[in-house]
């Protein structure tokens, strides 16, 4: 846990040095069977670490995080590193400058980056095999996938590789990664935690948030990155609650919300029963439980996609050879044959999927048809939500209808991969905050995410459920084994 | 003119770049770019690097609201963009982030209007909007577009501020085009959001059919001086190809301005194909009352305004008050001297606008430079006006002090400098008279039979002194002369 580490360099029984030589250690032996890691910055680190320990002695401050190692997903831009969203059309990239969440976590409060975490490219998938750089596997069982998008930085977590990690969750991937790897993941509100530095796939769902191995350092990282940034407009100036003083209150008075939609079809019978002892254990803390109803959760999957092309269509355009990046070698004809050569040449299958469909719905005709309707069920499926918290606290649920599949398993069934989504991209519709919890394991020994979704800006409220369940669960503590074939 | 045109129907798009804007449009880079090395007024933002994210520079909002209020615009208190998605090497981030006004969208103001005077009526040039986008970056060529080997991007302009200003399809005539954009500059002046004398600061494109056919639109004008020819060279064009018997198309037509010729682009890329939709980097912005309230009350006297308020005030005519209040800081110029003088009256104040308006406005011109980037003061051409008024000097003698004035020298210093004050000593002028006469036997003869034959004697005379002699004593001296012999 970050928090006990945290205490044990204040008190001089760690150094710095040795935490992150750890870190390194252990991907050294683990790293090449789950391939967390897309590139590492060694040397860097050990000599911030070395600087850091210094400083420890000397006493003076090296910020809230103490050195501790710090994964990054590959699509947040770190300056002079290199900064690929696991795309071959970034290939060499590096950013010059420092996305809002490494400013805070790195330059502010002493973070060490130890490396940049594997993704689906362009964080478009739910499994972490389009990387250009291959997939990521299981740590609980290497012949299944971590979840995605932000498969790297839970898998780096969930096998001890690094202390805190970022991923970005558009429409569950933090979310589902975490609950693949029995790791905390949480989604912040939108405008919660700034975007600027982190690359766009669809601005309007995309929120940064944190990776962690316990609720608490949860809580630890959304106080450092949340706030108003004057460079995000969308960044939202509200007060920032002191998280992990409030995630130890008693939650004996909330009331949590049970949407029964979330509890259909689909659901593999280990999650639910799972999920329903959890629950009971949240009753038993004192908390009293309602039925709620989001009504329109049958059109998320259709809303969210469309809605997720379109954008990622736009956001995408940039991505041109022109300006970074590799360039098609053949430059006959105009600039815009060049760029099509580049970008087909470049771009994974999945991407180009997306930026063709998004193209098409916000073509001529189309438009209304596609775009317009899907932000009319966005906005019922936001309704739904705001509804729902007019009768309780935090709505709860599972994470993901499974636990983690084969690899190669819906790799090739787009239409598959993208219906696993759907416990988690309404919250992202909805622009609410939600967290993942590990609950407990199925007889595969994989874990199984609890979901705890809130009302804006009450990430507050579902840290708070969430640190109660997870010290009455206790199943946070276990480090997965990075074995083959699970137990 | 009108008449053979009438056949005829153009729109304008008037991109004017906010040159007054101290930074960009979405980021903190200096807009003062000209003349810089390409591609160091730059930012992560506006060349669109991954990760980034515009913020609007709030500062906008009050310049265009100033523009929306100048011409009688209707203001949507609700702001927000929308991104035109299309590829091209002017364009970082695959999208240009601008505002519409479909698909749910609206344009920062909608309607307004621009008086023009066209063969001696006024005309008013409906206007369909205003909306504010991002500027590309600047295409550098060797030659024309048509023919250089490669393209260089600069990226200085990337991101600075548009003000986009479209015409509704109203004007019937490249004259009408011309005023059009004569009116506008001026009220732009006025308004103090842009310096239109900057090279590239303005850009207009042009929507032009012949009636019942395709249209074709012209881009990359330049300049306002090039509208009009780019739009008549259009007009033949059309004209032309419909006389052999060929169709029209709608097309995207270049504007060449090293050949003079407009050249086809493309066939019309249709207006949906930049599947627009909704900005969500950026939150929609409230325009209230009160801040469209107080915008208004520091907003100058519009330039009709003024020409009527100066045609009350100083007794100018209708065509005077109209051409001096074009450009703001000659009507300041103007009202700064002629309000310094109290024994200043209808006389004077003709006399003061034929000054600014033919010799030194020409002086300008010649120069190339503005009234306020020379030494001139207004208290120069009041004196100037004074010392004609009581004789000290010719009118013709007053047109040799300009370049003078303009150094800043005063007119007293200039005609103790050049002594060319007027003759009235009348033993001189007599003298003078009498050699002129004795020259001129012939002319002297015709005096009986031609009164003109004075004025010609007159004239040598003041031919002699260099316009000199006082024109009145030289009259009666002369007669008198003539009389006797």
């Amino acid at each position: 846990m970050g928090y006990e580490l945290i205490e044990k360099i204040i008190n001089r029984e760690v150094t710095i040095q040795d935490v992150i030589q750890t870190s390194f250690d252990r991907i050294e032996t683990t790293d090449i069977l789950i391939h967390s890691f897309v590139k590492l910055s060694k040397d860097e680190a050990l000599k911030k670490a070395k600087k850091y320990d210094i400083k420890i002695q000397k006493g003076q401050k090296v910020g809230k995080l103490y050195g501790l190692p710090f994964a990054n997903k590959d699509l947040i831009c770190l300056k002079g590193f290199p900064t690929t969203c696991c795309s071959k059309i970034l290939k060499g990239y590096r950013p010059p400058y420092n996305a809002f969440v490494i400013e805070r976590l790195v330059e502010q409060e002493g973070a060490i980056h130890i490396g940049n975490t594997n993704m689906d490219e362009f964080a478009m998938g739910s499994s972490t095999e389009s990387s250009y750089y291959g997939p990521t596997y299981n740590p609980w069982d290497l012949s299944r996938v971590p979840g995605g998008s932000s498969g790297g930085s839970a898998t780096a977590i969930a096998s001890g590789q690094a202390i805190f990690a970022i991923g970005s969750d558009t429409g569950g991937s933090i979310r589902c990664p975490a609950s693949f790897c029995g790791v905390v993941g949480l989604k912040p509100t939108y405008g919660r935690v700034s975007r600027y530095g982190l690359v766009a796939f669809a601005n309007s769902l995309d929120q940064i948030g944190p990776i962690t191995k316990c609720v608490y350092d949860s809580a630890l990282m959304l106080e450092i990155i949340s706030g108003k940034d004057p460079l995000d407009s969308t960044s939202v100036d509200i007060k920032v609650d002191k998280y992990t003083e409030e995630i130890k209150n008693p939650i004996e008075k909330k009331v949590i919300g049970i949407p029964k939609e979330f509890f259909g079809e689909g659901i593999e019978k280990e999650v639910e029963s799972s999920i329903k002892k959890s629950i009971e254990k949240l009753e038993s803390l004192g908390a009293s439980i309602v039925e709620v109803t989001i009504p329109h959760l049958e059109y998320t999957i259709a809303t969210y996609y469309l809605l997720c092309m379109c954008e990622a269509s736009s956001n995408l355009a940039r991505f041109d050879g022109l300006r970074y990046g590799p360039m098609s070698e053949n430059l006959s004809g105009d600039t815009f044959e060049v760029f099509s050569r580049t970008r087909g040449k470049y771009f994974g299958p999945e991407v180009r999927r997306r930026i063709f469909l998004g193209t098409y719905a916000l073509s001529a005709g189309y438009y209304d048809k596609f775009y317009i309707k899907a932000l009319k069920v966005r906005s019922l499926i936001k309704n739904d939500f705001v509804q729902a918290f007019k009768k309780c606290d935090s709505i709860v649920c599972p994470t993901m209808p499974s636990t983690a599949f084969k690899t190669g398993a819906l790799i090739n069934d787009p239409l598959k991969m993208y219906i696993i989504d759907i416990l988690t991209c309404s919250v992202n519709l909805a622009g609410i905050p939600a967290l993942t919890i590990p609950c407990g394991f199925d007889s595969n020994n994989l874990p199984i995410g609890f979901q705890i979704i809130g009302d804006y800006f009450d990430e507050k409220g579902i840290l708070n459920i969430g640190y109660q369940l997870e010290q009455e669960l206790n199943v946070y503590r276990k480090i997965a084994p990075v074995v083959n074939g699970g137990k | 003119m009108s008449s053979q045109n009438n056949d005829v129907i153009i729109g304008l798009e008037v991109h004017i770049q906010l040159t007054n804007l101290k930074t960009k449009l979405f980021c903190s880079c200096s807009t003062n770019y000209r003349g810089k090395e390409p591609n160091t007024f730059v930012c992560p933002i506006c060349i669109g690097l991954p990760g980034s994210l515009p913020v609007v520079n709030k500062k906008v909002i009050e310049f265009a609201t100033r523009l929306a209020l100048a011409l009688n615009c209707k203001i949507n208190h609700k702001f927000w963009f929308f991104r035109k998605n299309y590829h091209y090497p002017d364009l970082p981030k695959g999208f240009q982030i601008t505002q519409y006004n479909k698909a749910g969208g609206k344009a920062f103001a909608d309607g307004g209007k621009i008086t023009i005077r066209i063969n001696n009526h006024k005309k008013e040039v409906l206007l369909n909007r205003i909306h504010l986008e991002e500027d590309p970056a600047r295409l550098v060529h060797k030659g024309s577009i048509a023919t250089s080997p490669f393209t260089l991007v600069d990226y200085n302009r990337s991101g600075v501020c548009l003000i986009e200003i479209v015409s509704e399809p109203v004007i019937d005539t490249p004259e009408e085009a011309r005023e059009f954009l004569k009116q506008l500059k001026s009220i732009v002046q006025y308004t103090g959001i842009s310096d239109l004398d900057l090279q590239g600061s303005v850009r207009v494109d042009a929507n032009i059919s012949i009636k019942g056919h395709e249209r074709s639109e012209v881009k990359n004008i330049n300049s306002f001086k090039e509208v009009e020819r780019a739009l008549s060279y259009e007009i033949i064009r059309q004209k032309n190809t419909l006389k052999r018997g060929k169709v029209l198309i709608q097309e995207t037509r270049h504007w060449d301005d090293k050949r003079k010729i407009t050249i086809s682009l493309r066939s019309k890329e249709f207006e949906a194909d930049y599947r627009y939709f909704p900005e969500q980097d950026l939150v929609p912005l409230e325009i209230d009352n009160i801040f469209i309230q107080k915008v208004k009350e520091k907003l100058p006297e519009m330039p009709n305004e003024r020409a009527l308020r100066l045609r009350r005030e100083y007794m100018l005519s209708e065509f005077d008050s109209e051409n001096l209040v074009l450009d703001k800081e000659i009507a300041d110029f103007y009202e700064n001297g002629a309000n310094s003088d109290p024994s200043f009256g209808y006389e004077e104040y003709k006399q003061y606008c034929n000054w600014l308006m033919n010799n030194i406005s020409g002086w300008l011109n010649e120069n190339n430079t503005t009234i306020t980037n020379t030494k001139l003061t207004p208290k120069q051409v009041v004196d100037l006006i004074k010392n004609i008024r009581n004789g000290k000097i010719t009118t013709k003698i007053a047109k040799t002090y300009i370049d003078e004035m303009m150094k800043g020298i005063s007119i007293s210093q200039i005609i103790k400098k050049k002594g060319k004050t007027r003759i009235y000593d009348e033993k001189i002028i007599e003298k003078l008279c009498r050699e002129i006469i004795e020259e001129n036997p012939n002319i002297v003869k015709d005096f009986c039979k031609n009164l003109k034959a004075l004025e010609a004697l007159i004239g040598r005379v003041m031919a002699k002194t260099k316009g000199q002699a006082d024109p009145k004593i030289t009259r009666e001296i002369m007669l008198e002369l003539l009389k006797k012999s």
